[in-house]
């Protein structure tokens, strides 16, 4: 496995539970009140923080477990990369545009917040799988 | 849409025929990863064509010597 697709792996292993305990923490907060009225702010910065934070930890826990592993980056790590970061992209669009328009609509800072936060989070799960399927199953010739 | 790429190569054979490289060496020597060159093998990514000439050079052959491409039948 190159450096690249173990970078692709952990990032999808830190999202989701990242995301998953973000969202556990919100909904068992709530208790029957309105959403927008639990307070989210700390708990999804303190989880994207512990997220980049994990990120780090394994990469460098890698380095340790087999420090002869090759870190060379190719022209198919290039071009995987760019497939799975060009694939992400498209949830952040979807996640731009639906935050503008939600403040145009007036609604609530929670669900623009939130809406922003669900898509970062569908760009790096869909992204790194996209890298993953790309190096396991090969790269598509259009 | 997505194609299978119709692009097939006689790398492996060349490895054997050239004192059994190893694909370890290859990749050294075409400056890419062994996965990469694995890939390349099991027709799983085409390589852009500097790396295919680069490749066709370790083997001291032409690049049609490394890499074949079914002929058309509408042009025959």
């Amino acid at each position: 496995m190159t450096h690249q697709e173990k970078r692709a792996w952990i990032m999808l292993v830190v999202s989701i539970p990242a995301y998953g305990v973000y969202a556990g923490i919100i909904l068992s907060r709530a208790g029957g009140q309105p959403l927008p009225q639990v307070p989210y702010a700390a708990t999804l910065l303190w989880t994207i923080g512990a997220s980049i934070l994990a990120s780090i930890v394994l990469e460098i826990a890698l380095g340790v477990v087999n420090p002869r592993a090759s870190r060379l980056k190719d022209d198919r790590d290039r071009q995987i990369g760019r497939l799975g970061d060009y694939t992400g992209q498209f949830f952040v669009i979807i996640g731009a545009t639906a935050a503008m328009l939600m403040a145009m609509a007036g609604w609530d800072r929670f669900w623009i917040a939130n809406v922003i936060y669900l898509c970062f989070f569908l760009s790096a799960v869909l992204g790194a799988a996209t890298k993953i399927i790309a190096y396991r199953k090969g790269f598509p010739q259009w | 849409m997505v194609k299978p790429t119709q692009v097939t190569n006689s790398i492996r054979a060349l490895r054997f025929a050239n004192g059994e490289m190893t694909q370890a060496d290859l990749a050294e020597r075409i400056g890419v990863t062994r996965q990469t060159v694995i890939a390349i093998e099991q027709g799983r990514y085409s390589p852009s064509l500097e790396m295919a000439f680069r490749i066709a050079r370790v083997f001291k052959v032409p690049l049609d010597g490394v890499f074949h491409y079914p002929d058309d039948p509408a042009a025959e």
